[in-house]
């Protein structure tokens, strides 16, 4: 690159939000769109799911199976096979995405509720909570540490995967990707990766913010 | 399903530099050479750090890095840096992000031997590096082989997108077809891609079977995947 700056400012403040699309932060907005939809989705699913296969445990078995191999699946394959289906919209990259995070969060859910200690679940039966009060109020509070982790890997590979997604012509940030190859400038290329690369450190951050805020027994042990 | 019978019926499609086994044979020479690199660097270096404990942290970081990294920016990146014509610009990116994956999972692996077991080979009278590698890496392989394999998968994936940077390979039938707007060819590549992906799950858990001794896989497992 003869001469040429790694990023030029002048075009970072003149697309940030010029109107247009293509501007940085209609992209960045439609990432974000694109990115927490799938985790959302995919929580929703997996709590009921991951319950299930806690109570029916012959059920886990071939669900792990499936989402195993689902999670081997090249993101950029299931773009281009769910292109034929729902066409260049934003559902193309949200429902193949939504696959993935399923794939972290069921394994989360029913880890995090085995991971109940029986004495625990003993001790809420005898203090007569029934089950469905026993699941709201002790397994899953007590869960939290276990699904929020499970929470945090789909919630980072979910932001970084939607950016592939410009190459069937959704892709939020990834776009600036395309845009930096075909014209060979760098700048639009590193504003992506950096933009990226902050949303995923803000939204783990704000994941351990709500851990420490949904479990704060465990802080009250230690300092104790 | 007839765009499928359209792509893989057509004669043309099986013969030539663009016919599917040329392009597989591309995509599976880059990828096991991507592969071979990112082992033989995040293999040792894991054993390394999870026997003496020393930089943990830099895999931790690594490892979150990687799977925040976006694939195809750090792809256009690093071959518009360093400039197309070679191979070699390509397999940067794809070693790159296959060595977290190794990196943690080696590291997890040597890390998590039950403290006991090393203590009996070492009143065993074994050295330092005879407890790595014949107490440690042997508790330690199905971790250890767990991110060869999520390595492997990356690598395949990511090969596939190298496409979109002139790389050869089946990722080729996916980005023309996507700019030429032949789907037959898109869906045609991606199953051809998909296939290959599960042959690699397939081929390790194949592995898995045969290498890990029954008394480690008598015990349960931990499982700790990190994503792609």
């Amino acid at each position: 690159m003869n001469g040429e700056p790694i990023v030029r400012w002048d075009w970072v403040a003149r697309n940030w939000a010029n109107g247009s699309p293509s501007a940085i932060s209609a992209l960045l907005g439609g990432h974000v769109v694109m990115a927490f939809l799938p985790v959302v989705l995919g929580l929703a699913v997996a709590l009921p799911l991951g319950l299930a296969c806690v109570r029916w445990p012959r059920l886990y078995q071939p669900t792990a199976a499936l989402m195993n191999v689902t999670y081997s699946l090249p993101s950029l394959v299931l773009f281009s096979i769910f292109l034929s289906v729902t066409g260049l919209t934003q559902a193309t990259v949200v429902i193949p995405l939504t696959f993935f995070a399923l794939a972290v969060l069921i394994p989360a859910v029913v880890d995090g509720l085995t991971s109940v200690p029986e004495h625990v679940r003993q001790s809420a039966v005898a203090m007569g909570f029934r089950p469905v009060r026993r699941l709201l109020l002790v397994e899953l509070p007590v869960a939290v540490p276990v699904v929020l982790a499970g929470l945090r890997v789909a919630t980072v590979s979910s932001i970084s995967l939607v950016s592939l997604g410009a190459l069937i012509g959704q892709g939020g940030l990834g776009n600036l990707f395309i845009d930096g190859w075909q014209r060979q400038f760098p700048t639009p290329i590193v504003v992506g990766i950096s933009l990226v690369l902050l949303l995923a450190v803000a939204s783990d951050g704000v994941l351990v913010l709500a851990q420490r805020l949904l479990t704060p027994w465990s802080r009250a042990r230690r300092s104790a | 399903m007839n765009w499928l019978s359209g792509f893989f019926g057509d004669p043309a499609n099986w013969s030539g530099p663009d016919g599917i086994p040329a392009r597989l044979l591309e995509h599976l020479e880059f990828s096991a050479a991507a592969f071979l690199i990112a082992a033989l660097i995040a293999v040792p270096l894991g054993m390394l750090v999870g026997h003496t404990g020393r930089g943990a942290l830099l895999v931790v970081v690594s490892a979150n890095a990687a799977r925040a990294l976006p694939t195809l920016g750090l792809l256009v990146l690093v071959v518009l840096l360093i400039g197309v014509g070679t191979v070699l610009p390509v397999l940067v990116p794809l070693v790159v992000l296959a060595v977290p994956p190794i990196l943690v999972n080696t590291y997890e692996g040597v890390r998590g031997v039950d403290p006991d077991l090393r203590d009996a080979a070492y009143g065993m009278g074994l050295r330092g590096r005879q407890v790595l590698l014949r107490t440690s890496v042997p508790v330690a392989l199905p971790l250890i082989l767990l991110g060869l394999r999520l390595a492997a998968i990356q690598v395949v994936a990511t090969a596939t997108v190298a496409a979109f940077v002139g790389l050869g390979g089946l990722g080729r039938f996916i980005i023309d077809g996507l700019a030429t707007k032949e789907y037959p060819s898109v869906i045609g590549g991606a199953v051809l891609v998909a296939a290959l992906a599960l042959a690699v799950q397939f081929a390790f858990t194949a592995i898995d079977r045969i290498a890990v001794s029954p008394g480690v896989r008598a015990r349960p497992g931990r499982d700790t995947e990190i994503a792609r």
